[in-house]
């Protein structure tokens, strides 16, 4: 029965907000939007460097989608904003609706009406011989071992009986919706607001320089008072740290913490097919509070709790590690190399023939395993020994990455010195290949480049090489006819020394017409060819070897790599010839005082869903008046869950309850 | 007229404890007595919080045993085939790979049914098979097929739960490090998958006496079927690797398992959905759905397949996207094939009522909901454990909220605006593709923490 419009009450502002922010519209927009937004967060990778993105999408993208946060969705303010709001939804809603709720759980509705009794799904109305009162008292007795609370209500000129049960479920309700609540401001607390915030208010800014923790800004540095924050720290094996970084955008946050974590070593282990098996720390943690430092090993699903703060194990990388490195030059006509040691994270000016270049150590790495296709064709997991990453930076500030493997590589059978280059990070190393002598080593290989760079070398080789074909030839042999030769093979190797087999044959497009050239490359080749060829026997009689015994597939190896050497970026080949490892323990720690609200949301949670969908709330009455011949019963109940079980549980409650009245 | 005290009495409830039969003793005492043998076999293997999980599970099977009786044999069964397995394995703990695949050819019985690998397949096709005749049953009407079908299927949730325990045995044959239960890679969770929903489905098919809607849910089994072959055959994902360390948890074995009830609920609330449907949409004039919801299937399966063909080879060929086009064609047609048979008289009259399977689409809902909330918690717990924080909106833990979200949406539809049938039978079918990028789209397009399985 609704009141005719007229008569309702002009709405205040506030009932009018509540009525809205408590709407199941409302409340389901906001899930769906909270749906879409974590969509986006998901599909777009989150967090990553900026540089990466603009790469991605292009600058226009980039800015557009930079400025509605869509590289850290989560902690963006709209989100939050979203978030928020379904607190405050779900908030109105249990202010709204648990007066109801509390009512409904008590209230047995002792009033309620015939009339309205006879409409309900489950009704049952009989005349029975008894009285009543005697009729209400057995069906309360019997109600009442069927599990029901009763009360009963005489109206005078009736009798009403109500029962239910269940009557939790409506608990159910508010649980539920009382712990998302919970969960959310525990998960707030545990979140970046306080930051964010101090950020807009200006009393703290992001730190974006890459400097040493000591000479960040004030602005950056958080006391160890702060109530919670989620960080990372890498510590190198033997030192100690006494703040973390916090990640924030394309910046960070460095945050204090009240005593000092020292990682004593850290360690991996490995199945023995090579996979890693566990990652541990042992760490030591200095504080003023403790007698003397506690002792603790951490590993991959089982941290440390220690003054509330937790320190987990979750990841590894270099801490410094001390390279000895041989660097092989590359571009001058002598092939000793200057040896040169180093530690991870530090450069080192290089002299090269174009100024001073800069080594940027950047990484050392004990184990590379690597995909590697067998001889059978499938894939299998292969150590490819220690490698080490590192920078070459011109005078320009322009830097290729590289990474060398210190140990000669197995290919096809042969021992290579692989050596990975690229121009970012972006892109995937491409390889060059350096074929190691018969002592393993890359010496024979660098002979026959010194060789190739000395053009003194190249023309004796040359001539040498013209007289020897000229003589085998038919043809006699003529001075002027030989000098050609020669000059045209030293160039020959000159071109290669230069760009590889792209020079040669950019010579030969531009100097010789275009419909001679295929002719002219087939011949030039071969010219080039036995010019190598003696070069490379020029190199093994130095050593002391026989052309006879010459390896012929370490040639080509060698010419491939010689030929690729022009793109290679690096004026030196950098051998790794020692190191001594020291490993960095990447430690997270977190300090989450929500983490036991939310727990005890989700147990909240958890049991009053239990409530609302196993537990019915059911209610029974028996409303009884005195007829000539004894009373008139209505019988009636609800369930709501469930009801095709209320069903049976109906028919079979009304055919015991009036089976009683007869007997 | 007196009260008649009498009569009342023997109304009289008793207590529950006294309601349990000889049987009910002897079943609780078969657990305890297992789970005391298994503890004095493999406690060497475990640490005290699965020294706890194993005797946390005794309640839990017997309460399951004796709220549904069904359970006793199957588990009874189960574990005496493995038993059997194991028992006919023989050999200690580190063997080595070489030996286990020595003794799994050389034995009939392991070669043949009860090596994990053998047990799996009979599982995957005993499956297909009860798919088949569920369907027969269902289009003929016969009983006598229903019952076939029925009895085909508990054969296939034996052989799968015994091909996981073995496998759970034979991980620590390789060598006791790799050892783990088979819970912990996408392989592994299909199987996981498809015994927890052909389990839900047998409950239902008890509770409401129908095997009507059985060919409808041994469809989505045999699709992870199908899914598992081409996992194994292509991938090689079959060949038990060791643990990855973030994963050495005993959180493990009961955020996973848990979470599968969702999943498996979730799936089985899409298939009641869909035979809603066509229950439906015989009697209003849209027959047409019921060629729509395979198109759609069709749409799916072939973008899916088109999905995986290019990020193999890398490049769009016109073979690729006729075969995908095929592959997606023949599901359609297979499936309107049986929309199209459902619909005639027989079929028709054979399914439950509409408002039957409505009500078994919400129980299933609010079961996978109930048991998927538990599972996200735990998942929550865990990543505290593992990861350093309870949230990290890495990709799987946010597609599980949009889970949620979704069917918490779904619920409220139901319940505070009294949404029935049609919208909420395809929000069901939709949840079912969303709970489906969840558990396998997720490891195949996004990358995060969840590093298992990727395909």
């Amino acid at each position: 029965m609704s009141k005719p419009a007229v008569a309702r009450r002009p709405q205040s502002i506030a009932s009018i907000l509540v009525e809205f922010l408590g709407s199941m519209n409302l409340a389901i927009t906001l899930l769906v939007a909270l749906a879409i937004a974590s969509v986006i967060g998901t599909v777009l990778q989150q967090n990553q460097p900026y540089t990466d993105y603009i790469l991605k999408f292009g600058p226009f993208w980039h800015d557009m989608f930079m400025s509605l946060s869509l590289y850290n969705v989560y902690s963006a303010t709209w989100f939050v904003v979203i978030l928020g709001f379904l607190v405050m939804s779900t908030s109105v809603c249990v202010y709204r609706n648990a007066p109801t709720m509390l009512r409904d759980m008590r209230h047995f509705r002792l009033n309620a009406k015939a009339k309205s009794l006879r409409a309900f799904h489950h009704v049952e109305e009989r005349e029975i011989a008894a009285r009543p009162d005697e009729a209400t008292e057995l069906a309360a007795r019997f109600l009442a071992v069927e599990g029901y609370r009763m009360r009963e209500k005489d109206h005078g000129d009736h009798r009403v009986l109500a029962g239910m049960r269940g009557g939790w479920n409506r608990m159910g309700y508010l649980f539920t919706h009382v712990a998302i609540v919970i969960i959310c401001i525990g998960g707030l607390m545990d979140g970046q607001l306080p930051l964010k915030i101090a950020e807009t208010m200006g009393t703290r800014e992001i730190e974006t320089r890459d400097v040493p923790a000591s000479q960040v800004s004030e602005k950056s540095r958080i006391g160890p008072g702060n109530m919670s924050f989620r960080g990372s720290v890498d510590i190198p094996e033997g030192t100690r740290a006494n703040i973390v970084f916090l990640p924030m955008r394309e910046g960070y946050f460095v945050q204090e913490l009240p005593f000092a974590v020292e990682v004593k070593e850290f360690r991996v282990e490995h199945y023995d097919n090579g996979q890693p098996k566990s990652f541990e720390s042992d760490l030591v943690i200095h504080d003023d509070q403790l007698d003397e430092p506690l002792h603790q090993t951490i590993s991959v699903n089982h941290p440390l709790v220690y003054r509330g703060h937790a320190i987990y194990q979750s990841s590894f990388g270099d801490g410094g590690s001390r390279l000895g490195l041989r660097l092989w030059p590359l571009d001058t006509q002598t092939n000793d190399p200057v040896a040169l040691r180093g530690r991870v994270f530090e450069n080192y000016p290089v002299e090269t023939a174009g100024g001073t270049w800069r080594l940027e150590l950047a990484d050392f790495r004990l184990f590379n395993i690597n995909p590697v296709v067998n001889e059978e064709g499938k894939t299998e997991q292969r150590n490819m020994g220690p490698a080490f990453t590192f920078r070459m930076r011109d005078e320009t500030g322009v830097a290729r990455e590289y990474m060398n493997y210190m140990v000669p590589v197995e290919q096809e059978g042969r021992p290579f010195y692989i050596s990975g280059v690229r121009q970012s990070q972006a892109d995937a190393f491409r390889y060059l290949h350096i074929p190691a002598d018969e002592n393993g080593t890359p010496e024979l290989f660098m002979a026959m480049l010194t060789y190739l760079q000395n053009p003194a070398a190249v023309r004796e080789i040359a001539e040498a090489t013209a007289l020897a074909s000229l003589q085998r030839s038919t043809d006699p042999a003529t001075p002027e006819l030989s000098d050609q030769l020669a000059t045209l093979m030293a160039r020959m190797l000159e071109l290669f020394a230069e760009g590889g087999f792209d020079a040669i044959e950019r010579d030969i497009v531009t100097n010789v017409p275009a419909e001679a050239q295929q002719e002219a490359a087939s011949s030039l080749m071969s010219l080039w060819r036995s010019a190598m060829q003696a070069l490379y026997l020029r190199v093994l009689t130095d050593r002391g070897v026989a052309p006879a015994e010459a390896d012929w597939q370490f040639f080509d190896d060698a010419v491939a790599a010689l030929a690729s050497l022009p793109f290679y970026g690096n004026p030196y080949y950098i051998q790794l010839s020692e190191f001594e490892q020291v490993e960095a323990s990447g430690l997270q720690i977190t300090k989450s005082p929500g983490k036991d609200l939310v727990y005890f949301g989700s147990v909240m949670l958890t049991i009053g869903i239990f409530l609302l969908f196993y537990l019915a709330h059911r209610r029974l009455w028996v409303w009884v008046e005195p007829t000539e011949r004894g009373s008139r019963v209505i019988f009636a109940g609800t369930s709501n869950r469930n009801v095709l079980e209320f069903d049976k549980q109906f028919a079979r409650l009304k055919e015991t309850l009036f089976g009683l009245f007869k007997a | 007229m007196s009260v008649p005290n009498e009569a009342l009495s023997g109304l009289q409830h008793e207590s529950w404890i006294k309601r349990l039969s000889a049987f009910d003793w002897i079943w609780a005492l078969l657990v305890v007595v297992g789970s005391i043998f298994a503890y004095g076999e493999y406690h060497a293997n475990m640490d005290a919080y699965e020294i706890g999980i194993l005797f946390g599970a005794v309640p839990v099977v017997v309460w399951l045993g004796l709220y549904w009786k069904p359970a006793r044999p199957y588990l009874i069964a189960t574990a005496l085939l493995s038993l059997f397995a194991l028992w006919l394995y023989g050999a200690e703990f580190g063997a080595g790979r070489d030996a286990v695949h020595a003794l799994a050819e050389q034995n009939f019985f392991l070669k043949f049914l009860f090596s994990s690998q053998s047990a799996i397949m009979w599982m995957s096709a005993l499956f297909v098979f009860s798919t088949v005749t569920y369907f027969v049953a269902l289009f003929t009407n016969n009983e006598f097929t229903g019952k076939v079908a029925t009895a085909v299927t508990w054969t296939a949730l034996t052989m799968g739960l015994v091909g996981l325990m073995v496998r759970w045995y034979e991980s620590y044959l390789i060598n006791p490090e790799y050892g783990h239960i088979p819970v912990s890679n996408l392989y592994e969770v299909f199987i996981l998958f498809c015994i927890i929903t052909g389990l839900l489905y047998l409950y239902y098919e008890g509770r409401y006496r129908s095997r009507a809607l059985g060919g409808f849910v041994m469809l989505v089994i045999s699709a992870a079927v199908a899914f598992l072959l081409w996992y194994h055959f292509t991938k090689d994902a079959h060949v038990i690797e060791p643990l990855v360390p973030a994963l050495k948890s005993y959180w493990m074995k009961i955020h996973v398992p848990t979470n599968f009830i969702g999943y498996g609920a979730f799936a089985l609330a899409a298939m009641v959905g869909s035979a809603w449907l066509l229950k439906f949409h015989r009697d209003h004039p849209s027959r047409l759905v019921a060629v729509l919801v395979p198109l759609g299937i069709f749409l799916m399966l072939g973008g899916w397949s088109l999905a995986t063909g290019f990020k193999a080879s890398g490049e769009l060929s016109g073979a690729l996207l006729l075969s995908s086009v095929a592959k997606g064609l023949a599901w359609a047609a297979g499936l309107s094939l049986i929309g199209w048979l459902t619909m005639k008289d027989r079929a028709y009259r054979a399914l439950p009522s509409l408002e039957l399977m409505d009500d078994v689409m919400y129980r299933a809902i609010a079961v996978g909901f109930a048991f998927f909330t538990i599972a996200t918690i735990l998942g929550a717990m865990w990543a505290a454990e593992a990861w350093g924080g309870y949230w990290s909106w890495d990709p799987k833990e946010t597609w599980a909220l949009i889970v949620w979200l979704n069917y918490a949406a779904w619920l409220h539809m139901r319940f505070t605006k009294g949404w029935r049938g049609q919208p909420m039978a395809w929000w069901a079918i939709v949840g079912l593709f969303v709970t489906l990028f969840a558990f396998v789209g997720v490891n195949m397009f996004l990358s995060g923490l969840h590093s298992y399985g990727e395909l």
